[in-house]
């Protein structure tokens, strides 16, 4: 899709979970987004690749909701998040997973209390046993399984942010949205977190938008590609069809 | 920053701290309620106050009966010394200094608690886990603060009381009887139940303003410092100035 041109609900790649048309989003005089338009297609793992400080983050906190735009629409499951009320809003949440990059545990409870947290909040019909099953399901799913009674702080970074994506999954929601997932790991770490969004990605069948600009990250885990400049979608396709881009904006990330 | 800034940025401060607690009264009203959180908040705030304020509270009454004494005797009126403690502390001292010693404590820890988890996006996380962050952490904050000062007050007021007893026996002897019958008799409804609505508004004043300060936490280290900083001084500042009013609606209604 080229810049300036609008996303539809439904086209060729199938149905889209979420449509962003027009959008727009300033701090005082520093426009971030600008008219920026996207799709995400069920079951794709779309990255979203940018310079530091291109909006990159902004765009999925709009997403969510936790960032109101200046203007444009985002549609998620065919709804406008803008046009949600507070309650409608928490509960398309928990349809969407979000992992920080700053992992964002709560350090004041343990790994299990950090797991229960959102399933307590929504899903109040379960018995502890079946809690009990699905932390521990979602702490298996990500190989820390002896973790369950430690404190955030007692983790290391690799550790945090896979507590962090066990998190994220636990409500088994259809899209989630990663927010630079291996900035700041260490490469073997790094792989690591991207064979566990793909393992996740395909055991759940989610979609999913990634935030990064780590290339290895980005050449790992993408079926297709979007690259963000100046505020506005500047291309997307595949991996390979833009590492083979002649366009210099796009040659500065696969240099 | 010139006078006209400054002038700007309190009232936008202002008007935005108004709009934060009015979302108490809409947003913090509408089920589901926390009430698990808020059960854990009262044993934090309330519980673990209990031996801060009582060994302050205790030593309120020692002091003030030991610095009080010599002046009394002066005067020849020191068999008036358990009246004039025992009003000074349940009118004013006690609900007074417990607030200072809760601002200190109880704000400054919301301040920071909420600060960090503002910088470290732990909030975020709550929002976008479908959990309303304002209901789950300020409003039962609030509710517990407000519920838990006027518990801590009565604590402190009957702690303080026997401290003044030990201060009036480390002179003279009196009975632990004849002490307290003096005292109860002395006081009045008028005396003691605007002393206890107060702290009512005192414990709201610093949750709210812990609260306030900690979710609305600048990025950084520094802005959790800061936080919990203006969290205490603003809310004794809150204190001393609901505390002027009090006094004001006490004497309009006649029960000074």
């Amino acid at each position: 899709m080229e810049h300036g041109q609008t996303a539809e609900m439904n086209d060729s790649n199938g149905e889209a979970v979420i449509v962003i048309n027009g959008l727009c989003k300033s701090f005082g005089n520093n426009h971030v987004l600008n008219n920026f338009n996207l799709r995400l297609n069920s079951k794709e793992n779309l990255v979203v690749l940018g310079r530091s400080g291109s909006g990159k983050s902004v765009l999925i906190k709009c997403i969510i909701g936790l960032l109101k735009p200046d203007d444009g629409e985002i549609i998620v499951f065919g709804n406008n998040v803008d046009e949600l009320s507070h309650h409608e809003l928490d509960m398309l949440r928990t349809e969407i997973g979000f992992l920080f990059q700053s992992n964002a545990l709560y350090d004041s409870m343990t790994v299990r209390e950090n797991l229960e947290f959102p399933l307590r909040r929504h899903w109040f019909e379960l018995s502890q046993k079946e809690v009990d099953d699905m932390v521990m399901e979602a702490l298996d799913n990500v190989n820390l399984g002896h973790t369950s009674e430690m404190m955030p702080a007692e983790l290391s970074g690799g550790m945090a942010k896979r507590i962090a994506l066990a998190r994220t999954m636990i409500l088994r929601p259809k899209v989630i949205l990663y927010d630079e997932p291996t900035t700041g790991l260490d490469p073997i770490t790094a792989r690591e977190i991207e064979s566990l969004i793909l393992k996740l990605h395909d055991k759940y069948q989610t979609s999913s938008i990634i935030i990064s600009h780590d290339m290895n990250c980005v050449k790992n885990t993408a079926d297709r590609v979007a690259l963000l400049l100046d505020g506005k979608c500047y291309t997307e396709g595949s991996f390979e069809d833009l590492e083979k881009s002649e366009d210099e904006h796009v040659k500065q990330f696969f240099e | 920053m010139d006078i006209v800034a400054k002038t700007r940025d309190f009232m936008s401060q202002t008007g935005y701290m108004a709009r934060f607690t009015g979302q108490l009264f809409t947003l913090g009203t509408k089920p589901p309620y926390e009430f698990k959180e808020f059960l854990v908040q009262c044993y934090i705030i309330g519980y673990r106050s209990l031996p801060l304020v009582a060994l302050t509270g205790f030593i309120m009454g020692l002091v003030l009966t030991m610095q009080l004494r010599p002046s009394l005797v002066y005067y020849g009126v020191q068999s008036q010394l358990p009246v004039m403690v025992g009003i000074a502390i349940v009118r004013e001292i006690g609900p007074v200094i417990t607030a200072l010693i809760f601002a200190g404590k109880i704000g400054s820890s919301i301040g920071a608690e909420l600060g960090s988890m503002k910088v470290t996006e732990q909030i975020d996380a709550m929002e976008v886990s479908g959990t309303n962050p304002y209901k789950y952490l300020v409003a039962t904050r609030v509710v517990a603060g407000t519920l838990m000062l006027p518990v801590l007050t009565m604590l402190a007021d009957a702690i303080s009381l026997f401290g003044a007893y030990i201060g009036v026996n480390i002179s003279a002897v009196t009975s632990f009887k004849l002490f307290f019958m003096q005292i109860l008799r002395t006081l009045e409804f008028g005396d003691v139940l605007p002393a206890f609505i107060k702290t009512f508004f005192f414990g709201f004043a610093v949750s709210i303003v812990g609260c306030y300060k900690g979710y609305n936490s600048n990025k950084g280290t520094r802005g959790v410092g800061n936080s919990a900083n203006s969290a205490v001084v603003l809310s004794s500042v809150f204190i001393f100035i609901i505390d002027l009013l009090a006094v004001q609606v006490t004497a309009i209604l006649g029960l000074n």
